[in-house]
């Protein structure tokens, strides 16, 4: 168990951590997530130890860690997959680590069985990939067989199998009631990976619930609706209909319509009665990635400016069409949603996003304001 | 609450072992010391005859067979510096950190194993250097068994001994291979020497860490032109004790408070 309260790290007038407040239970995969610069790794060292927090403290099955009894049986950690000395031997920089708790060199051979690196134990680190420096940086955290794991950016550089690996070893470390705390910048690696995900932007915390309920509150079904023909006269008519039966509806770059808040039973009548063939009338679903990055797109540290030759691009899908109306938020039928209904067909207003960040943060049970 | 002492002793000698600097600084250490040390002697020995009565007078063949000291010892300094710096060049302190919480136990057990290497390599060096360097200045020479002699030669691998320790102290301190080097080698090329050179500037150049230090290796007082000093060579080496002390507290409390 990891408890954060009211963690903060301020360098200089910069502040990378604000506030946060979390706790990872044992035996889940819980997942950190966050643009890049929102924070994870200082979090992830003041849990260690490395970092001094500003202000607030944090524990392991509480205790500081600085005062963990022998801590490496407690807790592991990868922190960096370049953090070791490049002359040394993959096998001799863990048996060093391995000295430091006492830990038998039989467990130095083992974990290095465990990631699938016997064959390079003899060789100099500096020759490794990142995908092996990976590796051994699992097996210098899995070394004392500790209940709480800790695991940053794990994936970075790894090729699909070893993603794979990855995958299935923290699932099996959280089934063997450990706690496991993953940071990654992807959410299509966190939606398959964690249980549970805690996301932070700008060192703030956004969102702290299982992954189940983010897909629910946050993937939003919708409708792609495509009018016969080619010219935009019969589908601007067609969006006005819509729009008049109360659904949002925002165009696609490729001339289809995005429709929100009708039932695709309801759009087929509207395009009958209107005397409108469709050539395309499919249930989708808003990917989990588009969230999250919904979510923190106001908290993203670096953003990048237009560039001039923007145009070569693909136009963002999320963009607003200039012929949007305003920010009116359509009623939103509680049941009878698309088919295949989607999970918050009965959760209410669940497929909608969420207008500010802060406000999936703020249903969340640590609410970081509320628990100073 | 901290992690027992031997444990990070036994890691701290896997990873001193197991890079090839330790073995190339310490090397270059020896040789250059003994090498240098022949040299000098042999230079002195032919040319004994036509040096000066006061020189010839205050001739110290035990300080003499040291005289390659000043550049093995840069050796020395480079490997103190390593030893600490590249735990943080290349992350490994993180790890390391990780793994022992207690900085304290994780910096005296580090110290510890790299001072004793030294100690062990400064020892030789300087028996070694002894021994050759009295074989080459033959009759101007001196035994092993005269008095302050054995003094002077133990005192010799303490002193390169202090100085990888002060080197490591100074590395802890500044976190980086560069930074550490390049003040620490120009410092003892130049800065020391420079201030020890001049009869105004030798009042406080006599008190800088290798000048006092060095005190222990002489057993003729002001041999060969070197000045008075206001100590002697235990003085010295005290004053020498209180540098490295100095620099292995900085250290540790640049280590205990700054964020790794």
């Amino acid at each position: 168990m990891i408890e954060a309260v009211g963690l903060t790290k301020r360098f200089g007038a910069k502040t990378a951590v604000d506030q946060l407040s979390f706790q990872v239970r044992p035996g889940h995969v819980t997942g950190f997530l966050g643009p890049n610069g929102s924070g994870k790794s200082t979090t992830m060292r003041m849990i260690l130890g490395l970092d001094r927090p500003t202000a607030g403290h944090v524990t392991i099955n509480g205790h500081a860690f600085r005062e963990l009894p022998n801590a490496q049986r407690h807790v592991g950690a990868l922190l960096d997959a370049k953090a070791m000395h490049g002359g040394r031997r993959a096998r001799t920089h863990l048996l060093s680590i391995a000295q430091l708790s006492g830990i038998p060199e039989k467990r130095v051979d083992e974990v290095l069985a465990v990631v699938g690196l016997q064959d390079a134990a003899r060789q100099r680190t500096k020759g490794f990939s990142l995908g092996m420096g990976q590796r051994l940086g699992i097996a210098t955290a899995l070394l004392g067989d500790p209940q709480v794991l800790l695991f940053d950016e794990p994936v970075n550089g790894l090729d699909p199998e070893g993603i794979l690996w990855v995958r299935n070893l923290m699932r099996r470390l959280a089934a063997e009631g450990r706690t496991v705390f993953v940071s990654s910048h992807l959410m299509s690696e966190m939606a398959v990976t964690a249980d549970h995900l805690i996301v932070i932007g700008r060192g703030r915390l956004l969102a702290d619930m299982s992954t189940q309920e983010f897909i629910t509150h946050n993937s939003a079904g919708f409708a792609r609706v495509r009018v016969a023909g080619t010219g935009p006269d019969g589908r601007d008519a067609f969006a006005e209909i819509l729009r008049k039966d109360g659904a949002r509806v925002l165009q696609e770059p490729d001339g289809a319509l995005r429709v929100t808040g009708l039932e695709l039973p309801r759009i087929s009548d509207l395009a009958h009665e209107g005397g409108l063939r469709l050539w395309e009338l499919s249930p989708h679903r808003a990917s989990l990635e588009e969230a999250y990055m919904r979510m923190t797109r106001s908290s993203v540290e670096y953003t990048s400016t237009d560039d001039p030759r923007a145009q070569l691009w693909e136009t963002d899908p999320l963009a607003l069409p200039q012929w949007e109306e305003g920010p009116a938020a359509p009623e939103v039928p509680q049941t009878g949603f698309f088919a295949p209904p989607p999970p918050a067909a009965t959760g209410g207003s669940g497929f909608l996003m969420p207008s500010e960040p802060g406000e999936l943060a703020a249903s969340a049970q640590n609410n970081p304001e509320a628990s100073r | 609450m901290t992690v027992a002492l031997p444990a990070v002793l036994n890691s701290e000698w896997t990873k001193i072992r197991t890079v090839s600097s330790t073995v190339w600084t310490l090397a270059i250490a020896l040789i250059a010391t003994v090498g240098f040390g022949a040299g000098f002697c042999a230079l002195i020995s032919s040319a004994f005859d036509s040096m000066p009565e006061i020189e010839r007078a205050t001739f110290d063949p035990t300080l003499m067979s040291f005289s390659g000291m000043q550049f093995g010892q840069l050796a020395m300094i480079v490997f103190g510096v390593l030893v600490v710096s590249t735990e943080y060049s290349t992350g490994m302190i993180r790890a390391s950190l990780a793994a022992v919480p207690g900085r304290g136990s994780f910096l005296l057990g580090k110290l510890t194993v790299a001072t004793a290497l030294a100690l062990l390599v400064g020892l030789t060096t300087s028996f070694v250097a002894f021994f050759v360097g009295q074989a080459i200045l033959g009759e101007h020479g001196i035994g092993i068994g005269e008095e302050n002699v054995l003094r002077a030669v133990i005192g010799a691998g303490v002193y390169m001994a202090l100085l990888a320790l002060f080197s490591m102290g100074v590395a802890t301190m500044l976190r980086s291979s560069v930074a550490s080097i390049s003040i620490l080698i120009p410092f003892f090329l130049i800065v020391s020497n420079l201030l020890s050179g001049f009869e105004v500037t030798r009042k406080y150049g006599q008190y800088l860490p290798d000048k006092a230090g060095s005190k222990i290796m002489q057993i003729v007082p002001d041999a060969m032109g070197r000045g008075e000093t206001p100590y002697g060579p235990w003085g010295g080496l005290a004053i020498m004790l209180l540098w490295v002390a100095a620099a292995v507290l900085g250290g540790y409390f640049v280590l205990k408070n700054r964020d790794a």
